[in-house]
């Protein structure tokens, strides 16, 4: 392979890369629930999410620890609710530390999670697998 | 345990993991520039500092887990105000890497090619894991989750870059052959990593309500790597052959153990790229088996190829016959045990994903069902911990040695 090829090769892969960088950055991630229903307490909610460090073992979209359970529909899953997850804030459970958190801390973690609950749909339980192998969400 | 909970043991965990893939990686890139590519590093006085600024950034990270003070996120869950001396370590390994390559006359052979890519896309994914500090990417989770695994997924491609470049040069070491860095086709595969490295990140969030682009087009390029695989499997015959003629080399034996786990995991990376099967193992024990087997299998096992060639090159002589049993006992331990650890975690992901969407258990039942599977995966961890031990005692010991004459 020529020195030329090879830069050549670079070129198109650098090019490609950053545009669709720009895509993942603007269009790609524009359509969800977010920016506009965001309240300025869940805005805190999720820097505390990540002050104790919830993910080590809380999942959000699948993505985190495994010791506990995907918390991003916790608001709305069937026999839980704010009051529920308010509930394991406050004094935590056998296997949940407590984590000493204020009134206003839970209130921020409630809202930050109720914000995610909006969002979408997680784990998925209801789908369509299409022939070439995707899968369409019921 | 209460004093050291999981929330605070996870991340050091994972910080360690990392720091031992990137001391062992850039160490060996340090060491080996001079000695054997004949490139002179254009400083020596920025590795000194290259190293200082790990090793404090790092005792500072042990310091802020240990006290529970987090702020980041996955990976990087100390407080951001220390990633600032990471990117300044790194800007000068770039620097004076690039410096010194600079240098080179005539065709860089792929593996300076891979450190050099390594580098640069370490430095870009790196800050872009830092972007959710700004409110327009962290107040909209899905962007904010969609650009983290994007940049996690391509800083992961960046160490596999460092790793798998010496990995090349070890086998142009071992087999004295030069070609085995400048063909044709270790730049196409090179290429074609790099393709999945920059565009193929997003299994990682099938699920996740981005623009559905961003999955058909993720799921296009993995499966690009069928190419990869049926190379893997096409020399898989004279691979075999060479394998048998040069196994008794220690360093060749790891590099070897390592194109089996790069053969497995890529297998299993394929088919979770796939989002029907995606959608059953998102989330299990089986994503954790791909990163450990990745990280243990591969990573590791190439690392400690590099650890065994360069220690024996600086301490001038051989192993001795004790050393090297040692040493071929804990390979196999450590590898019949990553076996025996990454089945139990297949299984324990096949089930939790298969119950999860039943949705007939809640969460604590599904972790019931599944602890004779997490039993075994902790037996078999403690199996990998032995045999690491046996495989790194005889180079501590020697390197000791060699720092204290």
């Amino acid at each position: 392979m020529s020195s030329i090829t090879k830069k050549a090769i670079m070129a198109t892969l650098f090019l490609s890369f950053i545009i669709y960088t720009s895509f993942v950055y603007t269009t790609g991630t524009a359509n969800d629930a977010g920016e506009n229903m965001i309240t300025e307490q869940s805005k805190n909610g999720k820097l505390l999410f990540q002050k104790y460090n919830c993910v080590a073992c809380h999942q959000l979209y699948g993505l985190g620890g495994y010791m506990g359970p995907d918390i991003t529909n916790v608001i709305s899953g069937k026999g839980k609710g704010p009051g529920y997850a308010k509930a394991f804030l406050k004094s935590g459970t056998q296997r949940m530390p407590d984590f000493h958190l204020s009134d206003n801390e839970i209130e921020e973690l409630v809202a930050y999670l109720t914000y995610v609950d909006k969002t979408g749909v997680s784990p998925v339980k209801r789908f369509k697998i299409n022939y070439n192998g995707t899968v369409a969400q019921n | 345990m209460s004093a050291f909970p999981f929330f605070k043991s996870r991340p050091l965990h994972v910080s360690m993991v990392i720091a031992w893939i990137f001391l062992s990686a850039i160490g060996g890139i340090y060491y080996y520039l001079p000695r054997y590519c004949k490139l002179p590093l254009f400083s020596n006085k920025l590795p000194r500092l290259h190293f200082w600024i790990f090793l404090v950034t790092g005792i500072a990270i042990l310091c802020c887990y240990i006290a529970g003070k987090f702020g980041g996120r996955k990976y990087w869950e100390y407080p951001p105000i220390l990633a600032v001396p990471i990117v300044i370590s790194w800007l000068l390994f770039g620097f004076n890497y690039f410096k010194t390559v600079a240098k080179k006359a005539g065709e860089w052979p792929v593996y300076l090619w891979m450190w050099g890519t390594g580098i640069l896309f370490f430095l870009f994914t790196f800050c872009e894991s830092y972007l959710w500090l700004f409110p327009y990417f962290r107040n909209n989770i899905v962007r904010d989750i969609t650009v983290q695994w994007k940049a996690y997924g391509a800083l992961v491609g960046s160490w596999n870059m460092l790793v798998y470049g010496t990995a090349i040069f070890l086998m142009e070491r071992i087999k004295g052959d030069e070609s085995v860095a400048r063909s044709k086709l270790s730049f196409a595969m090179y290429f074609l990593g790099l393709t999945n490295l920059l565009f193929g990140w997003a299994h990682h969030i099938y699920i996740v309500p981005a623009h559905s682009f961003i999955r058909y087009f993720a799921y296009f390029i993995s499966m690009t790597e069928l190419i990869i695989l049926a190379k893997i499997i096409g020399n898989w015959k004279s691979s075999l052959t060479e394998a048998q003629k040069d196994f008794h080399l220690l360093p060749y034996k790891f590099i070897v153990a390592s194109d089996f786990w790069i053969f497995a995991n890529l297998t299993l990376a394929l088919a979770i790229s796939v989002p029907a099967i995606n959608i059953f193992t998102h989330g299990t024990h089986i994503t954790v088996a791909h990163a450990m087997g990745s990280m243990i299998g591969i990573n590791t096992m190439i690392l400690l190829a590099s650890c065994i060639f360069l220690i024996e090159d600086i301490a001038k002589h051989e192993y001795t016959i004790g050393e090297k049993k040692a040493i071929t006992g804990g390979f196999w331990i450590l590898n019949f045990s990553l076996v025996i650890f990454f089945i139990a975690l297949l299984f324990a992901g096949a089930e939790k994903g298969l119950l999860i969407i039943e949705d007939k258990l809640s969460f604590q039942e599904i972790m019931q069902h599944i602890s004779p599977f997490l039993t075994l995966f902790t037996i078999a961890g403690f199996g990998i911990f032995t045999g690491a031990l046996l495989v790194v005692t005889p180079s501590v010991k020697r390197i000791s040695k060699y720092l204290r004459q």
